[in-house]
């Protein structure tokens, strides 16, 4: 800044000029304009976003919408009404009535942590959040598999419903597995996909026998 | 107006004040080493008056520059300290998880086999994959038994008990055998220990699995020594061969085999009271009252297994 040292601005001189940055149309003032906006317009956005990743768990292919803008609103709903509805479907009501919302809590997001660090230990390319993400949305045709069992059981509760309901239950595991290994099991070596796997239907088989044993007192 | 203003003058931080970080760790080390004495809490305040003394006017900008100093050094260690044991932790188990599938169907397979050389070392891969797997399973299947009996667990969850059981074995039980190892001189790690106990719960796994479902006593106990006395055997020949003289060799190998088979034993027996109750009057819709409360799959289940199995064992 040496050469700067001799220039003088004389006093009566008026600075004129635009000192507004033309914007171009990704620029921080979006940030703002996010703000202003009305209240419905940011949920329906966010609704919007939650729902396109739920279309992509019930047809999976290969895409990187899910990976890419991670979000944890859907498992957060999903898991909040699968332990709603798997309430008060033990022995005691009044005993078990609490820990049954917990522990579907703890065994969702517990498990899903336990996953993701197997994940990385073994090398994989995915980040924490993602992972977890991608657990968390692949829960919903497991979701799906509870309201039809709850609709089941409102109609009768013997052997021909335990059959419907063990072949949904078995069907919805299915999906949700081969939807969340062709989301996380690209992302490591390829001949250690089964290391991976393992664990992921592990998860999902605890989730689905707890729907399939549920029984509403 | 360096007095009054309130931005902070960062330039004495160099100076002779004592507010670089060096002398920051120096006071630290200092002050933790006076807490710890307690008499000595009154020297060092007289030893900071003295420095506020001695360095005069200087020593007002110093000691605010001091603790601006304090302040940033804390919260790096803070920051230091956090990402360290957040990044190496993961890291020190890296090499630990470093398997391929085969390598860890191989090695479920051995465990059930028990080796016949036990004068040589007999190698232990120290993996920790096949293991935690392992536990998990186990707490899966304990989970299903636990729900299957109606066990009503009054403080905590059954998820709780399950993990805490399954996990706190695990975990203590290695430990406590490399303590034991460490006094026997036996020529083991923690990490092998660990790796070995792991893979012998996989008969553990096999047998809970088999006897949750079909509820048969004698079943159970030709499970408890078939294969869970196989998968004892192999773990007690391995450490036969890293440990050298007879008490040595009795203790550890004993006490292995004792706490293996009471497990097996404990698990089953635990969650399995209610159950026994619905398979002696398993005679069609006539279920007393108290017994109502158990779900409709195990006793749909259970009763076709059980009565194969009572068919089975009657024609043979």
């Amino acid at each position: 800044f040496a050469g700067l040292a001799d220039v003088s601005i004389s006093e009566d001189i008026p600075v004129e000029g635009e000192i507004t940055v033309p914007v171009g149309s990704r620029s921080p003032d979006e940030d703002y304009s996010t703000l202003d906006e009305p209240v419905r317009d940011t949920i329906l956005r966010d609704l919007k976003a939650v729902g396109k990743k739920f279309v992509h768990v019930m047809y999976p292919k290969k895409s990187s919408a899910l990976l890419r803008d991670w979000d944890l609103w859907g498992p957060l709903v999903l898991c909040v009404s699968l332990a709603l509805m798997l309430q008060g479907g033990a022995a005691d009501s009044k005993d078990d009535g609490g820990p049954q919302f917990a522990e579907v809590f703890v065994i969702i997001w517990f498990g899903a942590v336990v996953i993701t660090l197997n994940s990385k230990l073994l090398g994989g390319t995915i980040s924490f959040f993602q992972s977890l993400c991608v657990l968390g949305y692949c829960v919903l045709p497991l979701t799906v598999a509870m309201l039809v069992c709850r609709l089941v059981l409102l109609a009768g509760s013997g052997t021909v419903s335990f059959i419907i309901r063990l072949l949904v239950v078995a069907a919805m595991f299915g999906w949700s597995t081969l939807a969340s290994t062709a989301f996380l099991a690209d992302s490591q070596p390829p001949n250690r996909k089964a290391l991976v796997v393992y664990p992921i239907s592990l998860f999902y088989f605890v989730i689905s026998w707890m729907i399939l044993t549920f029984t509403p007192q | 107006q360096g007095g009054g203003s309130a931005v902070i003058d960062m330039e004495n931080m160099d100076d002779t004040s004592g507010s670089s970080f060096e002398d920051m760790g120096e006071m630290h080390q200092r002050m933790k080493e006076e807490e710890e004495e307690e008499a000595e809490g009154e020297a060092g305040a007289a030893e900071e008056d003295e420095d506020g003394e001695f360095l005069g006017v200087k020593g007002l900008r110093g000691q605010l520059g001091r603790q601006v100093a304090d302040q940033m050094w804390q919260a790096g260690k803070r920051q230091a300290s956090r990402a360290f044991s957040l990044y190496a932790n993961i890291d020190i188990l890296r090499p630990y998880f470093d398997v391929e599938p085969v390598q860890v169907r191989a090695r479920l397979l051995e465990s059930m086999i028990p080796v016949r050389m036990i004068n040589f070392p007999q190698k232990i891969a120290g993996e920790l994959y096949g293991p935690l797997m392992l536990v998990f399973t186990l707490v899966a299947i304990l989970l299903h038994g636990m729900k299957t009996s109606d066990t009503i667990i009054r403080e905590g969850t059954l998820m709780g008990t399950a993990i805490g059981t399954c996990f706190g074995y695990w975990l203590g039980v290695s430990s406590f055998i490399y303590f034991l190892a460490y006094l026997c001189n036996a020529q083991i790690t923690l990490v092998q220990m660990l790796s070995l106990l792991g893979y012998g719960l996989f008969g553990h796994c096999i047998t809970l699995f088999v006897t949750y479902n079909i509820h048969f006593h004698s079943l159970f106990y030709i499970f408890w020594l078939g294969v869970g006395g196989l998968s004892t055997l192999r773990m007690v020949a391995v450490l036969l061969s890293r440990t050298v003289g007879h008490t040595q060799r009795l203790v550890l190998c004993g006490s292995l085999a004792a706490l293996h088979m009471l497990f097996l034993l404990y698990l089953h027996f635990a969650y399995h009271k209610v159950v026994e109750g619905i398979l002696d009057t398993l005679e069609g819709p006539n279920v007393p009252p108290f017994q109502r409360v158990a779900r409709d799959i195990p006793v749909v289940s259970s009763a076709v297994l059980n009565t194969t199995a009572k068919a089975v064992a009657l024609t043979l």
